[in-house]
């Protein structure tokens, strides 16, 4: 499809999706009557920088399903992934928003080689989080055989690999390299299985992580990107050229914008990205404000594509951490430590990777009014919090209590987390 | 008897008992007893003091985390069999106990046990002289 061609296909697709927004989404109503706009005056594709912007905190102010333009008889499927402090975010899918989810995992799926003939195994979670049932369709889409693995279960899924002869897996990278550890100490090599295709994404990950997994499991691997609020895996993808993901912009139209003055970027300069869902029925987004740091790349892809690329996600312009796949707000243990009277609100995440797999820890100053002097009950109290935190994040923290006036007072966010992965 | 514990909350790290320590001898406060609790990440320190009400202020002004809890202080015999003897008769009467630590001068041991129930455990001792002890 030439540019010009595409172009005027997400005009067309950005006029009908303002229309419906307007006419079946208070929120996107009101704010587009206190810009003065209407959806008539949305007519190219040019025309989107004159929309208001969306944000997580938006979500959550119309939590649960305020954003929401079908009617519930509408949606077939809801997914929900982390919200900043408790209430998560909910995403409705209608029918033919599974069907154009199923189509873009497909694409992915196809430009890394899958075809009909592979057996493909989804390590990535299955329920509420989208990856796991997102890239489970796109493979059955392509006609392969699917191996619903899911997370948790290394020793079987080693096995399956093995006996199965499966030739394609999708997973957290930073999983990809524990399975290869665990290969390892089962004392199998590469040459016991016959993995050639790996989809890898939901955490940012590196060059040299990719040399290193594809030269341990004895595969090619592509990055495959998405978030639940747009769609879920399948909004980008690598092809054969490893340079640069894809973006299925016919559905999901990328924009780049300066974080701070919100001023769109051109392209090459690193800003933060910007999706607005053009095809969606059941919760479709303006101008979503993905907080991901990256860049739409300049030409052609040797591949042949001419849709748009992005680099590597490079950070975040929040304080989102992403461990072992999941999205991680401080806000959110914030919420949980705020709520126990135990504990000053005070904190420190220190975020690490051993072995491989991500760990949580979370520090936490006690009151001076609530020690005992029986070890019983300190453990207890750590452990209360522990629960607390499993349940809110999804993740396991381990809690380490820690003395009044121990962690470090500042007024700045970033001091609150302490990352030592080394991603660069 | 009834007697007063300083039970301090520190980190698990190297030096933090030593600064404990300084603050007492800075204000010339002795410890007839301590003891250390530890797990992994933190650790309690308890301690018995002639001076409770200084040491708890010198320690506050520190910064640290400090509580006073009431415990019992066993005097008995230093001989064998003699806290053995003490212990049989808790036991026997349903008393647990949460925590204890011990030091001993030439002729007497003084035990300090946390009870789960104080006043009965006095009630008990009390019942008891020095000798049984």
């Amino acid at each position: 499809m030439s540019r010009d061609e595409m172009m005027d296909l997400q005009g067309k697709r950005l006029h009908k999706l303002v229309e419906l927004v307007y006419h079946h989404v208070p929120f996107y109503r009101d704010k587009m009557q206190a810009l003065d706009i209407t959806p008539e005056d949305i007519r190219t594709i040019e025309d989107i920088t004159r929309l208001p912007f969306t944000t997580k905190q938006d979500l959550r102010d119309n939590y649960p399903l305020g954003l929401q333009a079908a009617a519930q008889s509408e949606i077939v499927r809801i997914h929900a992934s982390s919200g900043t402090t408790g209430n998560p975010t909910i995403v409705g899918y209608t029918g033919r928003d599974i069907e154009i989810w199923k189509e873009v995992a497909a694409r992915c799926l196809t430009a890394y080689g899958v075809t009909r003939n592979d057996i493909f195994s989804v390590g990535y979670g299955y329920g509420l989080f989208t990856g796991g049932l997102g890239v489970h369709n796109g493979v059955e889409y392509v006609g392969a055989s699917v191996v619903p693995t899911s997370t948790g279960n290394t020793e079987k899924h080693l096995r399956l690999l093995r006996d199965l002869k499966i030739t394609g897996i999708a997973c957290t990278p930073s999983y990809a390299l524990y399975l290869a550890e665990a290969m390892d100490k089962a004392g199998m090599t590469k040459d016991d299985i016959c993995l050639r295709i790996g989809a890898f994404g939901a955490e940012p990950w590196t060059e040299n992580m990719r040399r290193e997994i594809e030269d341990r499991l004895g595969l090619q691997a592509y990055n495959i990107y998405g978030l639940s609020e747009i769609m879920g895996p399948g909004v980008s993808y690598e092809c054969e050229c490893k340079d640069g993901s894809h973006i299925c912009e016919d559905h999901f139209y990328p924009e780049i914008i300066n974080p701070d003055t919100l001023e769109p970027l051109g392209r090459g300069q690193t800003g933060e990205l910007v999706f607005t869902t053009l095809t969606k029925t059941g919760m479709p987004l303006l101008r979503y404000r993905t907080k991901d740091l990256t860049s739409l790349m300049e030409g052609d892809c040797p591949c042949g594509r001419t849709s748009v690329r992005m680099t590597r996600i490079i950070g975040r312009s929040d304080d989102m951490l992403i461990i072992r796949g999941i999205n991680v707000f401080p806000s959110q243990v914030e919420s949980v430590i705020l709520e126990m009277p135990e504990f000053e609100p005070r904190y420190m995440l220190v975020v690490d990777r051993v072995n491989n797999l991500d760990t949580l820890q979370v520090q936490v100053e006690v009151r001076k009014d609530y020690f005992s002097d029986e070890i019983g009950v300190m453990l207890q109290l750590k452990r209360r919090l522990s629960d607390r935190l499993k349940s809110i994040l999804s993740i396991s923290a381990d809690v380490k209590l820690m003395e009044p006036n121990s962690i470090p007072r500042s007024e700045g966010k970033s001091v609150r987390i302490q990352d030592r992965r080394q991603l660069k | 008897m009834v007697t007063k514990q300083i039970s301090i909350f520190l980190e698990n790290k190297r030096g933090r008992i030593n600064d404990v320590t300084k603050v007492l001898a800075a204000n010339g406060i002795n410890m007839d007893a301590f003891c250390i609790a530890e797990t992994s990440d933190f650790g309690l320190m308890r301690l018995i003091v002639q001076e409770v009400d200084r040491a708890v202020e010198v320690l506050r002004s520190a910064d640290f985390a400090v509580i006073v809890t009431d415990v019992v202080n066993i005097r008995c015999r230093n001989v064998p069999g003699a806290l053995s003897s003490v212990l049989e008769k808790l036991a026997g009467q349903d008393i647990f106990i949460e925590y204890m630590y011990a030091f001993s001068r030439s002729e007497t041991a003084d035990v300090i046990i946390k009870p789960n129930n104080l006043e009965e455990c006095i009630r008990i001792l009390d019942g008891l002289s020095l000798d049984n002890r």
